[in-house]
């Protein structure tokens, strides 16, 4: 029997209330999510228990306990409150995926400061815009990393705190630069955890839009009330389970179940820090007996990619579940998991905006290949037509997936831009964004996004920041940038440029222009495949018609044209 | 584009890596270092190595062996190219 039990039973008794009590949490009570991650797992006898299995590339094994973790949050917590850390200051965490970046998401909160998690591989300007936006006071990195803060750190007076977690090797500490150790460090048994409260905020993620600069998307310790349930009953994590999820915390999915989600419910869980290869990652989880498997559609694919041969060298017998996040999931991957698995991947939908699973397929309950499932038990989720925001009721018509406010960890604000935050809300609704259908039986099927948003590997990426990037190229007079479809990944960038005059294209130039991106923004971001055009289709009052560019790629209807200047 | 040896050829990958992915860092790599796995390079920015290897070496790399691990060290990289051209000793 699975944890969610019967889904139609679940729908009809859900409440909120019950997952508090659940918890113990009264409301206008403390819910502090770094005391349920650790502290309270240890109150309840698992002290001793494995909380996290880690490996590093190299194949080096280090493991804690929940009590580790315990001891862990508590001396980040401690250092960072005689630093001067206070309440709601903005600490970025901006390293790979090492314990040091675990332990300190919990003692970040512990102290009742706000997570900023970035993910290790943006590079000097991606970092700039967002620690600029959130005003951070503190970032805590790694020595391989630093290079990239210096190149900032003049634009932001008000980054007090450079704290590096490892050694600074041949470094010299320079200014705002010091060093931690935790291993160096005394182990703070007992710490007054700040009394957070269901509104103290949290975690700061960043997202993309279509235009402007990334957005902050502001989350609350009462997320943990969602987060720990659709652990619970979507990825149908029991006591005794080896739980895998493969996002990295700089993306929400890496702080929901990667963090918050299984270490509220005392799971063990593994953390590889290692790129991508088809044989590290099979033999990650024959070596560690993973049962319960979280990973993304791009990684599925890639997989796949790799062929079925190479998972006769490994012993796969031990998983239970496996769920996917990202990007909708094709027909052909839950198929072919269940064929070489024996067991489908689930797909679940949500957003960063949203914090927790909203739509997703369960345990027990039937797959339709290729679908995104059904609302959450207490999410209210309808289909809006485009134009009216009325719900569509009729099975099959495409909508605007919309779902009524309220569930505990829908996103506050965006940070410092409430106006943007209160244009996503139409008639009562939080309008997500994304289009899809719903069938006869109440199934979600995914159309795609209502704007031009690419969605590579499962990374929104914003067409306007990379735009902007290539216009500072010296070669580049205009760009655009649009979605291609990928095998693997989905979309990748793909940008269209006009170069200044004078200059003319070259394959060493293309080359050129994409590690100019890379190299400021971040890989995610970097063209994947660059056009040279004379001129970019333009509206008659200039505005490049990126629309167009977009439905070329994809073969599409080009809609109307009366407005195109040129061609 | 004349013969090159092993050596030369994978000294060129070595430097391209070398010069832009570990610009400004203190990381040492060698022929060995997995690249991919090591998180050197990722996948989005292999592409931008592909391009650099097709053009320097003026070949074309089916996708189907411009895989992670067919990239993850210099060496594998020059194992690799050596099926598309030709080498002295």
């Amino acid at each position: 029997m699975s944890q969610i039990g019967s889904y139609g039973q679940r729908i009809k008794s859900f409440y909120w209330s019950h997952i508090e009590d659940e918890l113990g949490y009264k409301q206008g009570g403390v819910i502090n999510i770094g005391w349920y991650c650790s502290d309270r797992i240890c109150d309840q006898g698992n002290s001793g228990k494995i909380a996290l299995h880690y490996e590093d590339f190299k194949g080096n094994v280090r493991e804690f306990t929940f009590n580790d973790l315990r001891l862990a949050g508590n001396t980040i917590g401690r250092f960072l409150q005689n630093l001067g850390i206070k309440h709601e200051d903005r600490i970025c965490l901006f390293m790979d995926r090492i314990p040091e970046l675990y332990f300190s998401f919990l003692g970040i909160l512990k102290a009742g400061a706000v997570v900023q998690p970035l993910f290790s591989a943006f590079e000097y300007e991606s970092l700039y815009v967002r620690l600029e936006n959130a005003q951070t006071r503190a970032i805590i990195t790694q020595s391989k990393h630093l290079h990239k803060i210096r190149k900032i750190r003049d634009r932001l007076p008000f980054l007090e705190f450079i704290i590096v977690v490892d050694d600074l090797k041949s470094k010299k500490p320079e200014e705002r630069e010091i060093t931690f150790s935790l291993q160096e460090a005394e182990p703070v048994n007992n710490f007054d955890i700040f009394p957070a409260k269901a509104e103290s905020p949290s975690v700061l993620h960043y997202t993309s839009g279509t235009t402007g600069q990334p957005k902050g998307v502001k989350h609350v310790h009462y997320s943990l009330i969602s987060q720990y349930i659709t652990a619970k009953w979507v990825l149908d994590l029991r006591e005794d389970d080896i739980y895998w999820c493969t996002a990295d915390p700089g993306w929400v999915t890496g702080t929901s179940y990667g963090i918050i989600g299984p270490w509220s419910l005392g799971i063990t869980q593994c953390v590889l820090d290692s790129g991508f290869s088809a044989e590290k990652w099979y033999s990650f989880i024959a070596r560690n007996r993973i049962t319960v498997w979280y990973s993304a559609p791009t990684a599925i694919r890639a997989l796949m990619k790799a062929g079925d041969e190479i998972i006769r060298n490994y012993d796969l017998s031990c998983f239970r579940h496996l769920a996917s996040v990202g990007e909708p999931l094709n027909r052909e991957a839950v198929l072919w998991s269940e064929r070489v698995f024996g067991k489908p991947f689930h797909d679940t939908f949500w957003q960063t905006e949203t914090g927790s699973i909203m739509i997703s397929n369960y345990p027990g309950m039937k797959i339709k290949a290729g679908s995104m499932g059904k609302p959450f038990p207490g999410i209210v989720s309808k289909l809006l037509d485009k134009n009216t925001f009325e719900p569509l009721e009729e099975p099959g018509k495409v909508g605007l997936i919309a779902f009524r406010p309220g569930w505990p960890a829908m996103m506050r604000t965006y940070w410092d831009n409430e106006k943007k935050y209160q244009e996503k809300f139409v008639n009562g609704w939080y309008i997500s964004g994304d289009k899809a259908y719903v069938d006869s039986e109440g199934y979600f099927w995914f159309i795609g996004r209502d704007d031009d948003v690419i969605n590579t590997g499962g990374h929104l990426v914003s067409p306007f920041e990379v735009e902007s990037a290539l216009l500072e190229h010296p070669a580049v007079a205009e760009s655009a940038v649009v979605a291609k479809p990928d095998e693997v990944n989905m979309e990748v960038v793909k940008a269209f440029i006009t170069l200044k005059p004078g200059l003319t294209a070259n394959q060493e130039l293309e080359l050129e222009i994409m590690n100019f991106v890379r190299k400021k923004l971040s890989s995610i971001a970097m063209p994947q495949e660059i056009a040279f055009m004379d001129q970019l289709p333009k509206t008659r009052s200039g505005k490049i018609m990126r629309r167009l560019l977009r439905a070329r790629e994809w073969g599409e209807d080009t809609g109307d044209l009366s407005t195109l200047e040129n061609d | 584009m004349g013969k090159m040896t092993s050596e030369e050829i994978k000294e060129i990958i070595y430097k391209y890596i070398k010069d832009e992915f570990l610009e400004d860092t203190e990381e040492e790599i060698d022929y060995d270092t997995p690249l991919i796995s090591g998180g050197y390079v990722d996948s989005f920015s292999m592409v931008s190595l592909l391009v650099f290897l097709e053009r320097r070496f003026q070949i074309k790399i089916p996708p189907s062996k411009a895989t992670p691990e067919a990239f993850d060290s210099v060496n594998k990289i020059f194992d690799l190219l050596i099926q598309f051209i030709q080498i002295t000793n």
